[in-house]
């Protein structure tokens, strides 16, 4: 019983919501050029993104996708979808979860996690690009590199720890355990936490 | 259309109850003032206090009330870990707490917190239907255990659990027994002496009276240990003054429930049942979720393969309906429903779910407008979903 103007949500994500574009229709992805999946059902979202390329130039001609997901997933990944169209593979590698949600007027905090699935499920397709037409030079794996080697804690779980909700160095300890044994890693991980908050919410 | 099917969450204001509160706003006096002004609203606490134990079969004098569910669980829970030598409660050396998985998040993280102070605290496994497994609670009940607390009705199932049976196992144990029955009472029949409970927690706005009040029984001669103190009110069982309006129209809903519950009730599980065989028509891949028959009449809880919860509420919400979800991203959190998973569920199927709870507003059009909207939505998430095929999909149960 919102009423529009109590919408959770910002207009242009319930714009997104309600008529999402670029839907991949079936399941059939053999016409796309790249295609990257991400998440899993355990956890309540799983995105699949398609990519079609001209090859002289690099640039993605269309973008479709699927997911599994609530609401922001799907607003964010339909305005993404579109963003991305026209764009080399370059630029749209690096369209960030905080580019998604200016464009989408700002999310809230508790959904920013929601959103980054398709960013992700992108840059998959790139790389599944790339592996397809043998340039596997500019596959960019993204490595996660070992922070709290007692606990063997990650960048990648620091990052997900303040998409949930993580924004001191003491909930992220909750959350993840993290320099919880000889607390050698406390200043890497406090940077780290800084700069993940900062990319993510722009604190 | 504006329909309202999410009843477990809150219930609109019985129409007898807020003219009940219209006229209590003129009464403005404390009633633990001696002067007319005071009288007058001591007289109208204890004509609702009478009113309300007599609903659930209690003395009146067993009556505390309280701001909410959750602070009549919490206090009943607080009891028992108190460390004190002039505590009685806590002088039993029974420090052992059994409770389930499937209660409200207000006993659930209390519980925890109680483990934290010292309290050993056991939560009891349920089958599939949600019903609490009696032979695990056997086992578990030691001279160690001071306090059993399970709930009569689940919130987001709607599950029925047989309270007389658990207190009665109980009680042989030696332990005491509470239930948190804010989903239960008003909609089935609650009379604590045939229950045999020692607690019993209920609320007014599950039942058409307003938020912010609800009551807690406490069996005569039960120890017993205020949770809020530094006044002589409720016995000095709960300092503070008194929500006199609130007590006005929890006296007044109980009422209107005495009156009308009966038919109600019958009503509503009719309209389940339109429902239930509707949406079993016309969707494919669906798990209902909650006791076939013990369980609320108003309150149906589905689970639809490949579409996430919170997207069909919010599609739902569109289209002017309003349900709940156990899905993780309605909440807040990242965990789906711990009742839905207590049922042994995967997370995709409790990620899955609606709630859909009726009230006594819920009429058989809603229903059928329902029944018309959600297939569309159900089709709609499902065509944009990864996680569908159509019959090939995994989804718990059957």
């Amino acid at each position: 019983m919102l009423q529009a103007g109590e919408w959770a949500y910002t207009e242009k994500l319930k714009e997104h919501f309600m008529s999402p574009k670029n839907i991949l229709q079936g399941d059939n992805t053999d016409d796309f050029d790249g295609v990257g999946m991400e998440g899993n059902l355990q956890c309540g979202d799983q995105m699949l993104v398609a990519i079609k390329v001209d090859k002289e130039k690099e640039v993605i001609t269309d973008c479709k996708w699927k997911t599994y997901g609530c609401a922001s997933a799907i607003a964010s990944t339909s305005i993404l979808s579109e963003m991305v169209k026209g764009m080399t593979l370059d630029q749209a590698f690096h369209v960030s979860p905080k580019d998604v949600a200016k464009e989408l007027g700002g999310l809230p905090d508790h959904k920013i996690h929601c959103s980054v699935l398709g960013d992700k499920a992108l840059r998959a397709a790139i790389n599944n690009f790339y592996s397809r037409n043998g340039m596997d030079d500019k596959v960019k794996e993204e490595q996660a590199k070992i922070v709290c080697q007692c606990m063997n804690i990650t960048d990648h779980d620091i990052e997900d720890a303040v998409l949930e909700g993580a924004r001191t160095y003491y909930e992220l300890q909750e959350r993840t355990k993290l320099g919880t044994v000889c607390g050698q890693c406390k200043d890497e991980a406090e940077m780290l936490l800084e700069k993940f908050k900062h990319i993510h919410f722009g604190a | 259309m504006q329909v309202y099917f999410d009843n477990n969450a809150t219930t609109p204001l019985h129409p007898e109850v807020k003219k009940e509160l219209i006229a209590g706003m003129e009464m403005f006096g404390n009633p633990s003032s001696m002067h007319g002004f005071g009288r007058e609203a001591r007289a109208n606490v204890e004509d609702s206090r009478r009113k309300v134990a007599d609903f659930i079969g209690a003395h009146e004098h067993e009556l505390v009330f309280v701001g909410s569910g959750s602070e009549a669980n919490n206090t009943v829970l607080s009891l028992f870990v108190c460390g004190t030598s002039q505590c009685i409660p806590g002088t039993r050396m029974r420090s052992t707490i059994i409770t389930t998985k499937i209660e409200h998040p207000c006993v659930l993280e209390t519980s925890e917190c109680l483990a934290h102070r010292g309290a050993n605290v056991k939560f009891l496994d349920v089958d599939r239907y949600g019903k609490v497994d009696l032979d695990q609670l056997e086992s578990m009940l030691g001279d160690d255990v001071g306090l059993v607390s399970v709930m009569m009705a689940n919130n987001e199932i709607g599950t029925l659990q047989d309270i007389e049976t658990i207190t009665k196992m109980v009680h042989e144990r030696g332990a005491y027994m509470h239930t948190d029955a804010v989903q239960a009472v008003g909609k089935v029949p609650v009379d604590v002496r045939k229950l045999g409970v020692d607690f019993l927690t209920m609320s007014a706005h599950k039942i058409y009276g307003p938020k912010g009040i609800g009551a807690l029984f406490v069996r005569k001669g039960i120890p017993y240990c205020p949770l809020i103190r530094g006044g002589h009110q409720e016995r000095g069982r709960r300092a503070g003054t008194e929500n006199t309006l609130g007590i006005l129209g929890l006296g007044k809903a109980v009422e209107m429930r005495s009156i009308e519950m009966a038919a109600e009730e019958k009503r509503l599980l009719e309209l389940k049942g339109i429902l239930k065989r509707g949406i079993e028509e016309k969707i494919d891949d669906i798990h209902f979720n909650g006791h076939p028959e013990d369980s609320l009449s108003g309150t149906l809880n589905v689970s639809f393969a490949g579409a996430e919860g919170e997207a069909i509420l919010l599609y739902l919400d569109l289209e002017g309906i309003a349900v709940s979800t156990g899905s993780a991203c309605a909440s807040g959190s990242l965990d789906p429903s711990h009742v839905l998973l207590a049922t042994g569920v995967d997370a995709e199927t409790a990620h899955g779910s609606i709630r859909i709870s009726m009230g006594r507003e819920s009429t058989l059009e809603e229903v059928e407008y329902l029944l018309e909207v959600l297939p569309k939505t159900i089709q709609r998430i499902r065509d944009m979903s990864t996680a569908y095929i159509k019959g090939g999909c995994h989804v718990a149960g059957r």
